[in-house]
């Protein structure tokens, strides 16, 4: 039944509650303005519905996940690759797997608060090697957003001078974990830099948020708010001002426009009592996801606006990136029949390997960088599988004449023998922004809404193959060097060397590019569309090109930056 | 309370009633039927769990750890395992008989792992037993993660995480220098 209820005409509409989201939320009422936000999942706030420090012999099924929670049932954030009722579709031949957050802050309640800025050479990537496409703006121009992001949030680091890495605001790092210093250790010898890593986790009080206590818990979301997720961190203090009202289990279906084609509002679906609503705002902002932000331009079609809101270029959708990833795990016998210590830290690796090959000459053209995980962390649902692969290496000196596998006394040992031993290695690196890697609607398929879905259709070229390849041979050298045994030999050619599917790493980006020409770019150097002055995208979208860096520091320093831009222009009656 | 239901449950209010205290309670109370496995299941569930993690020195058993009714639970919570773990059990019972004579719970020990050396040492095993060598594969990591991740488990492991740490001092000198570490950082 369709029941449609109009509200007050709000400034500001801004769909989704994620980095993005948030950051607008935050920056928009600290100005004056009236602000509502859209999310599409339910309410969450750490501080009431985190799960840290929970056993996870607490519940009968041991952290596994569920349909709800992909990422196990303590994970902060409701959402996954499928969501019922909720489905998306494939070009054949072609993978995109997508992640989709459902709850207030979406994804940012459970990421790996990687924090990294985009280094000068990331935004003039086609000007250095002919492939994608330069940014509107620069380094320059992004640089002072990410010092107030730094500011305002915090985050860990160090101060190393690597000229496309660029230092920032930097708390103390924590010391390294024991299999850490292991690692750069064997780094050292291979001419491989192991830095601390660069989080948003609070290593010492921070804008009265108090100092991490080390549960290793990031993920499930902070009681106490020392880290960094969209909840605690922007919304929370934006509801403070008065000015913002949120409404959770809101699906947006369409952006609303009038005769002259510019936004009147959205109208979405409450999930609760099925029925449509419309809400009425002078500014649009989408922050819904890079594709989840496409898909609404892409649904709101008019006679101003045929192909979709804003796509009169046909953008809306390409241009779609990932990062790159592929994993070795491996055995490290010198970590066996270790002294048990706690290794829990912070939610994540206190050290990384930041790109080191800037100026080499590689068969391909972007650079990646390495996140090691390992340590003897809480026991969960999937502890030490399939021990059979590495419980009889002959780098342990444990030479079984039956290979690995056992049960029994011997078996139950080699549990404790083996705990913390097995290091991971995870690259990620940077995917090159190509036209026909796209997301589009599916003309014959909707969800439970009604809502039309994505089709994607997203291939990986020669570059992300040879650059996946190379990490694979250099996490595979790390882990010889440590003295250890990959758990797996070298994936072929044929297997794609390893790389996962695009999508896998949820670094979602570029669908609504910017740029300066409106036939070839979806926004301006703003974030503002060229074909409807006032509607906005403040999450993965905008980005050009993204790096091998996580996009999130990326997405929170544009979004302050398209939210002054909001308020300036408001100010001057130009919107 | 059908399955959404106590998903929905689990998802709201739930962890308080699930302590760790009363998992060990129920594994120790026999007269409990499993929601999935059949009394004959269950009981071959329980000898070949114990075979994998016996009890010796430092802790208990798998059964002791409450496994049989957390490999039950698990069933419940996703189906998908369902048929690999059912059939895996028959699997098992049909070898059994037809190598030793009789249902692998009803061998004595030295019947028991005999059958069991087939099957444990996934790269050197018999091709047409591949089926079975995968079950036992899957089934001893739901004994693991049964055991493992229970309170007894986690005892045993030393895991010593978990806790509110005022400042985080990184690796331990002892364990640095069981590592062969320097001190440089």
């Amino acid at each position: 039944m369709i029941h449609l209820k109009k509200t007050r005409l709000y400034d500001v509409c801004i769909i989704g509650s994620g980095a993005g989201g948030g950051m607008a939320a935050k920056v928009l009422t600290d100005a004056g303005a009236n602000v509502v936000m859209l999310e599409a999942g339910h309410p969450w706030y750490a501080e009431t519905h985190s799960s840290m420090f929970q056993w996870n012999y607490d519940s009968p099924r041991r952290g596994a996940a569920t349909p709800e929670k992909q990422f196990g049932e303590f994970d902060g954030t409701t959402g996954g690759w499928d969501i019922e009722g909720e489905p998306y579709t494939h070009v054949e031949g072609t993978e995109w797997d997508w992640f989709r957050g459902r709850c207030l802050g979406g994804r940012t309640n459970h990421w790996g608060r990687i924090s990294l800025r985009f280094g000068p050479d990331d935004f003039k990537r086609r000007s250095i090697d002919g492939l994608g496409d330069d940014w509107p703006i620069g380094y320059e121009d992004v640089s002072p957003y990410y010092d107030k992001v730094e500011k305002l949030v915090g985050v860990f680091g160090s101060h190393e001078g690597i000229r496309n890495e660029p230092d920032g605001h930097f708390l103390p790092p924590p010391k390294p974990r024991c299999y850490e210093l292991l690692l750069k250790s064997a780094c050292k010898n291979l001419g491989i830099p192991v830095i601390p890593s660069r989080l948003s986790i609070l290593t010492q009080p921070h804008n009265g948020r108090p100092a991490c206590h080390y549960c290793g818990q990031c993920g499930r979301g902070c009681t106490v708010n020392a880290n960094f997720s969209s909840p605690s961190v922007l919304i929370r203090p934006a509801e403070y001002t008065g000015n913002l009202t949120v409404i959770t289990h809101a699906m947006a279906r369409e952006i609303l426009t009038d005769e002259n084609g510019l936004a009147t509002g959205v109208s979405y679906v409450n999930k609760e009592d099925n029925l449509e609503y419309q809400v009425r705002a002078n500014i649009i902002v989408l922050a819904a996801s890079a594709c989840e932000s496409a898909r609404l331009l892409l649904n709101s079609r008019s006679s101003q606006h045929p192909a979709g809101l804003a796509n009169s270029s046909d953008t809306v959708g390409r241009y779609l990136t990932d990062s790159t990833g592929t994993t070795v795990m491996g055995m490290i016998p010198r970590l066996m029949d270790n002294i048990p210590c706690n290794e829990d830290g912070v939610g994540g690796m206190h050290v990384y390997v930041p790109w080191w090959l800037e100026n080499e000459k590689l068969d391909f053209a972007r650079g990646y960088h390495i996140e090691p995980w390992g340590g003897r962390q809480m026991p969960a649902y999937g502890f030490m599988s399939e021990i059979h692969r590495y419980n009889h290496t002959s780098a342990s000196g444990i030479m079984r004449q039956r290979g690995g596998g056992g049960y029994g006394v011997q078996l139950k040992e080699d549990y404790r023998r083996y705990y913390g031993a097995v290091l991971g290695l995870s690259g990620r690196g940077e995917m090159i922004a190509r036209r026909e890697n796209r997301c589009e609607i599916d003309p014959t398929t909707v969800d439970q809404y009604g809502i039309p879905v994505l089709r994607f259709n997203v291939t990986w070229s020669d570059q992300e193959y040879a650059q996946v390849k190379h990490m694979q041979e250099t996490m595979r050298g790390i882990i010889h060097a440590m003295g250890g045994e990959p758990l797996d030999s070298m994936p072929t050619n044929k297997e794609g060397y390893g790389i996962l599917p695009p999508g896998r790493i949820i670094h979602e980006g570029g669908t609504t590019r910017m740029g300066h020409d409106k036939r070839t770019s979806v926004l301006n150097e703003w974030c503002q569309a060229h074909d409807a002055k006032n509607v906005f995208v403040a999450d993965g979208g905008p980005l050009v090109s993204q790096a091998h860096k996580n996009l999130t520091w990326t997405i929170l320093a544009l979004a302050w930056r398209t939210s002054e831009y909001i308020t300036e222009e408001r100010k001057r009656g130009n919107l | 309370m059908d399955r959404r239901e106590s998903l929905k449950l689990l998802a709201t209010a739930p962890f308080f009633t699930y302590t760790g205290a009363g998992i060990q309670a129920r594994a120790k109370s026999e007269s409990k039927r499993a929601e999935f496995f059949t009394d004959q299941e269950l009981e071959l569930v329980r000898v070949l769990a114990d075979l994998i993690i016996p009890a010796d020195a430092r802790s208990g058993s798998a059964t002791d750890a409450g496994v049989p009714e957390f490999i039950d639970f698990m069933m419940i919570d996703r189906p998908e395992l369902q048929v690999p773990m059912r059939g895996g059990l028959a699997w098992l019972d049909a070898y059994s008989t037809k190598r030793a004579g009789a249902r692998f719970v009803d061998l004595p020990e030295d019947g028991q792992t005999m059958i069991l050396d087939d099957l444990a040492w996934p790269e050197d095993s018999a091709p047409e037993l591949a089926a079975g060598v995968a079950f036992f594969s899957f089934f001893r990591d739901m004994v693991a993660s049964g055991f493992w991740t229970s309170r007894m488990g986690v005892e045993d492991l030393q895991y010593m995480g978990n806790v509110y740490v005022q400042e985080w001092t990184g690796c331990p000198p002892e364990v640095m220098a069981h590592l062969g570490l320097s001190d440089e950082e």
